[in-house]
């Protein structure tokens, strides 16, 4: 990126520094689950490193408050932008009562929260994509100008939801961005072994709809091309489909070994393309943060991760008898 | 008060709600345009415009999938499903989803979405127009599901169903649709979701059923009147949740119950029902409990003398009816 990109993005130095916070926020989070898994006390995670550039970039592009969020498991990033807090993450981890996705009661990456503007997702991947659709068409009836981002894994790009999510969108020009993380792999199938023509991108032309492939390591490329497609669905021209190219830097989950399907080399190569040290290195040399700066923002951030574990950890869990709650509707007052 | 037919009311409770309720909108395949293939949502476009009358593509699960999204974020969809037949490709959106919605966010989101479908057989729609599916939804909780059985009931049941804020599974038997014609009043009323109708009283033996077999009941139960055998007779209306203490009330008042439903019978309703009587008022009965109900094959096939082999009648519901009264 050339060296004044972020201002001639319109980006002011206090907001790139802003996305960089949330990129050392999502990843030194990320890191602090898998110690806790190893240690045995939580017993799941998904993670999202390798994709904090992506979810950092796209969300600066929206207006949070205002828009809304169909996530999927791995955008811890997207959500922290989006307003959750590190405690909330945690007290999901670790599946506690006060858990504001879910009590406690899905694992950890299942988000939701009707505070935030953030659509409540299942481990079924895709089905969330059509939810994204809904919402926007919702929003159109009522004559509001919310732009809805739906984000997947080019893995659910291959799900019948997604096509016919698209297609519905395609159709009635609904403000839906369709934004996805391709990793390369879903768990172990690599990309040429599950996306025929090998570009989710490609398939926007079919449904009526720009499809964009950007590099998902570059955060300011990927605020660039997601603001112009909020721009369009703002204006009513309808979805964009961006594609983001990026890597996941460790197993899929904790219960994955993904050196039984990529090898070291691979894995250390795309490290050194890792989108956090790749925009750490672009704030230096522009003069907006210094290596001193960067030192600091991580020892903050791990103290608040250390609240954070601290304040979940010591959290209730839900009462076991709770299990029964919340199946219907106690009364029909809410509606 | 009108007289109108059964899908006249369905449509009916679909216009009065629309025009109560601006979050209320159909969509579906054919439903704009054409008004549905059953006519259901005739009229509809012309009064309420495209925007809340959707022609959508052809595309089951996205057609759930866009309907939940909707119901998540502040409107109350009706999602027409053509053929109940055709739901399968949608059942992921409506298990997955829309059934776990409220519990797996401990409350914090509802997703108030109705899906409409014609079902059952007898109008030669052979093996994939024909089918009962309700017996799959029953045993997911999170939903509810309803199969009227009479026209005011279908109005009643429907205008409930789009103000309940749980995910409705609104199941119409497609040959009652044109067959059954009753009073339907014009203004808004409601009938409650979770009650069953005792549709005749008597005295010898208790008879549940919902639907299309409920007529059939009906007509047998008229039958066995001029035998002198006396039948109590109980439409389900609401398969889940069902109407527990109605249900054992209406077993212990013979003590000889009898199931009958279209669906076929291994794993169906009249299982529940039956396991459901034995276990809490076993020592009422009187006769071990009868079920009657379709034949234990993948679904119903096209020759007119299968699919009649297929279908229970009155004359095959008498017998059993006769079968347990005997007992």
């Amino acid at each position: 990126m050339t060296p004044e990109k972020y201002r001639e993005l319109g980006l002011t130095g206090e907001q790139v520094r802003d996305m960089y916070r949330l990129m050392v926020l999502a990843r030194e989070l990320d890191k602090r689950t898998w110690l806790l898994n190893r240690a045995g006390k939580i017993p799941f995670l998904v993670s999202c490193q390798g994709h904090e550039g992506a979810q950092v970039g796209a969300a600066a592009a929206l207006e949070v408050g205002t828009d809304l969020l169909c996530p999927y498991y791995r955008d811890i990033a997207m959500v922290l932008a989006f307003g959750m807090t590190p405690t909330e993450l945690m007290l999901s981890n670790f599946a506690r009562a006060a858990d504001p996705n879910s009590g406690g009661r899905q694992m950890p990456g299942h988000f939701g929260s009707r505070r935030l503007g953030i659509l409540t997702g299942s481990s079924a991947v895709g089905t969330q994509i059509t939810h994204a659709v809904g919402a926007a068409l919702a929003a159109r009836m009522r004559g509001e100008t919310t732009v809805v981002m739906t984000c997947f894994g080019e893995g659910s790009g291959n799900q019948g939801e997604f096509h016919e999510a698209a297609n519905f969108a395609g159709v009635h020009k609904l403000p839906v961005i369709f934004f996805c993380q391709n990793n390369r792999y879903a768990i172990s199938v690599p990309l040429e072994k599950q996306v025929g023509g090998g570009s989710i991108a490609a398939r926007g032309q079919g449904y009526g709809m720009p499809g964009v492939r950007v590099d998902g390591n570059d955060v300011l490329a990927v605020y660039e091309t997601v603001r112009d497609a909020v721009l369009r669905a703002r204006q009513g021209e309808g979805p964009t489909l961006v594609e983001a190219m990026t890597y996941r830097l460790v197993p899929h989950s904790s219960d994955d070994d993904d050196s039984t399907y990529r090898s070291r080399e691979e894995v250390e190569a795309a490290k050194r393309d890792d989108p956090l040290l790749r925009f750490g290195r672009y704030l230096r040399n522009v003069g907006v943060m210094t290596e001193a700066d960067q030192e600091a923002l991580l020892q903050k951030t791990l103290a608040i991760v250390d609240a954070a574990v601290s304040e979940a950890e010591a959290a209730p869990s839900p009462a076991p008898e709770s299990t029964l709650e919340h199946v219907y509707a106690a009364t029909r007052e809410e509606h | 008060m009108a007289v109108k037919n059964y899908i006249e009311a369905i449509t009916d409770a679909l216009a009065l709600e629309m025009r109560r309720d601006e979050r209320v909108f159909v969509m579906g395949e054919d439903v704009g345009v054409r008004g549905g293939v059953f006519r259901a949502t005739a009229g509809l476009l012309d009064e309420f415009g495209p925007q809340r009358v959707l022609d959508t593509p052809l595309a089951e699960a996205g057609i759930v999938g866009t309907a939940i999204g909707a119901a998540l974020n502040g409107m109350l969809p009706v999602a027409e499903i053509q053929f109940v037949d055709f739901i399968l490709p949608a059942v992921n959106q409506i298990i997955s989803e829309a059934a776990k919605i409220r519990y797996r966010t401990a409350g914090d989101f509802h997703c108030p979405i109705v899906i409409r479908a014609p079902y059952g057989g007898g109008v030669h729609g052979a093996l994939y127009h024909s089918q009962c599916l309700e017996a799959l939804f029953t045993h997911v909780p999170g939903l509810k599901v309803v199969t009227p059985a009479s026209p005011y009931d279908a109005k009643g049941l429907l205008l409930s169903a789009i103000r309940d804020p749980d995910p409705v599974l609104f199941f119409e038997h497609k040959r009652c649709y044109r067959l059954l014609k009753g009073d339907v009043p014009a203004d808004d009323y409601t009938v409650p979701i979770g009650k069953v109708a005792v549709r005749r009283e008597g005295s010898d033996i208790t008879v549940f059923s919902y639907g299309l077999m409920l007529h059939f009941c009906q007509e047998a139960a008229e039958d066995l009147a001029s035998e002198g055998i006396s039948v109590h007779l109980v439409d389900l209306r609401t398969l889940l949740p069902l109407d527990r203490e109605s249900i054992l009330a209406a077993a212990s008042r013979t003590g000889k119950a009898l199931i009958v439903h279209e669906d076929n019978k291994t794993h169906g309703i009249g299982a529940e029902v039956a396991a459901l009587i034995s276990e809490e008022v076993f020592f009422d009965l009187d006769a071990p409990i009868m079920r009657l109900c379709g034949p234990d094959v993948p679904a119903m096939p096209y020759s007119s003398p299968m699919e009649k082999y297929y279908m229970l009648d009155q004359k095959k519901i008498a017998d059993k009816m006769r079968e347990l009264a005997a007992f």
